[in-house]
């Protein structure tokens, strides 16, 4: 059962190994291209529309925050203290992405064995997600908080609350996902439901599965942020969005400097899931 | 010809679905007897019930009537016993495994050891001519080599019957023809008994040793033909008066369905 997820295969034709380095190069300077864009466009509304920093700082100023220091230049430097306070919530959202993870692994794996099942519990399940994140992450917040659980528990429990349902969703239109007439293959060797899950049902729903994944990465980075909000939060990067916040007037580069950390982390943990599905599904992944 | 209890015995067997409008008649009152080692085609038009027959031997569907003995057990207990091998139209790879893995499917899920596996699955692909493929994916293969996977999985765990669905049905004809030919040749060293569906008529008159023709509305057994060309065939079979009479048979029996 294991190895069938494992050798998924590093085989790559002849012909795309080729292809590759160029195919790296050009992406890079897709990347490199775009930046410059974004920047002389930046700039250029600054400078043609007389935009305040207010509105909008200068992309170097922002940059530059990050090597300043906090407390009028006697603590540490702004990006070591937002390093910092990204990592707690990447730990946070790290967290939840498993927690809802699972969660939603397993409710697909009982929905398709029942559809009794399926039918009675679904609609809660989109209905949970209905329901504003904004209010529930208070309620989460104070009564874990009362529980005695430690305060990156309960961001973690908002993260997972968002990821479950991409994940539920993903994970049970995948498992349905096996070939037409494979079924019948599996029967013809007369194979157990368990062999039916691991050798067809699973692997088939690996790609379904990463798309799902991808989504729930970046949910769970927004879950983690909307966990720190509340008061009484002290760290993360929700908590240097909100100070940044009030401070906006003053110090507009440290806003767009903290959203520019949040932004960077989104991408980085979406990329995680993108370099672990092209190890894991190998040469099936093509999206 | 020897008399002998025949592998698969076929009495009245009929099978309905419950449709859009009504019930449907897949198959009415079907008798047939088929011989060890035999090969068989199902021949005729679409919704004449050739593959709902394949799959009621094979125990891919219950009969509504009737009954299907095969080696003397039902089809049920056939297929626990690993009687079957099947091809489909579609070859039913996975994507996600190798030519290799794909073919050691079966014997995976029998709990054969690695090294069973790996010899076994070697010496198949070795037969469809595919040795060279053993770590491509399936995606990589054209269209005939895909199929020729599908017929070495179907072959590696020596079932004594093969159930075979249209297997060259999405083949061009030069293909099909390479196919048919090389089918003949593996199935003359494997002992298995062949049921293969087609709605080619000279595919189903250069490989059967009886054609069985079958007709719609209800999906009934119109003719039996049997197919008298010696073997082993070849291209010049193709060509030989003989077989154009036999396709000829075939022709007006299933325009008389």
């Amino acid at each position: 059962m294991s190895d069938d997820l494992i050798l998924l295969g590093h085989d790559v034709p002849a012909a795309s190994r080729r292809v590759r380095p160029l195919l790296r190069e050009s992406r890079t300077f897709a990347v490199i291209t775009l930046v410059v864009v974004i920047v002389v466009l930046w700039e250029s509304a600054k400078l043609l529309f007389h935009l305040p920093d207010r509105k909008l700082p200068h992309i170097g100023s922002i940059l530059l925050e990050f090597g300043t220091r906090t407390q009028g230049g006697s603590g540490p430097y702004w990006g070591v203290l937002m390093l910092n306070n990204a990592a707690a919530t990447l730990g946070e959202a790290l967290t939840g992405f498993v927690l809802g993870g699972v969660l939603g692994c397993l409710l697909a794996v009982v929905f398709t064995a029942s559809p009794l099942l399926e039918r009675g519990l679904l609609p809660y399940v989109v209905g949970s997600q209905l329901v504003p994140i904004l209010a529930i992450a208070p309620m989460v917040v104070i009564g874990m908080g009362h529980l005695g659980a430690p305060d990156w528990l309960s961001k973690a429990i908002i993260a997972a609350y968002l990821t479950f349902f991409p994940v539920t969703i993903g994970m049970l239109r995948g498992l349905r996902s096996a070939p037409p007439d494979s079924l019948p293959l599996m029967h013809s060797y007369a194979a157990s439901s368990s062999q039916i899950f691991w050798k067809l049902r699973l692997p088939a729903s690996l790609p379904y599965l990463f798309t799902a994944l991808k989504i729930a990465a970046t949910a769970s980075i927004i879950g983690s942020i909307i966990g720190e909000l509340p008061v009484g939060a002290a760290r993360g990067i929700g908590v240097v969005v909100v100070n940044a916040a009030q401070y906006y007037n003053s110090r507009p580069q440290n806003l767009w400097a903290a959203v520019l950390v949040a932004s960077l982390l989104g991408l980085c943990f979406y990329g995680a899931v993108v370099l672990a599905e092209r190890l894991i599904v190998g040469p099936q992944a093509q999206t | 010809m020897q008399v002998q209890a025949p592998v698969i015995a076929i009495n009245n067997l009929t099978k309905t679905y419950e449709g859009g409008a009504g019930q449907v008649v897949a198959l009415a009152n079907v008798s047939l007897q088929i011989g060890a080692g035999e090969f068989i085609s199902l021949i005729g038009p679409s919704g004449c019930g050739k593959s709902t027959l394949m799959r009621l031997i094979g125990d891919l569907t219950q009969p509504s009537a009737g009954s299907i003995a095969v080696k003397g057990k039902t089809p049920t207990c056939a297929r626990r016993d690993r009687d079957y091998g099947i091809v489909f139209q579609a070859p039913v790879l996975y994507d996600w495994r190798t030519v290799q893995r794909n073919v050691e499917l079966p014997l995976e899920i029998m709990g054969q050891p690695r090294s069973e596996r790996a010899r076994r699955s070697a010496e198949m692909l070795k037969l469809v001519g595919l040795s060279e493929f053993e770590q491509a994916y399936p995606r990589q293969l054209s269209g005939g080599m895909q199929q020729r996977v599908a017929i070495a999985r179907a072959l590696v765990f020596a079932p004594s019957i093969l159930l075979m669905d249209e297997p060259f049905g999405a083949l061009d004809e030069l293909t099909r023809e390479r196919m048919q030919g090389e089918l003949l040749e593996i199935w003359a060293r494997t002992n298995a008994t062949v049921i293969f569906v087609t709605h080619s008529i000279p595919e189903a008159v250069f490989l059967s040793d009886r054609v069985v023709v079958m007709s719609p509305r209800p999906g009934r057994i119109e003719a039996i033909i049997p197919i008298d060309l010696p073997r082993p065939r070849d291209t010049l079979t193709r060509e030989d008066p003989h077989f154009f009479a036999l396709a000829t048979e075939v022709r007006e029996r299933l325009r008389h369905s």
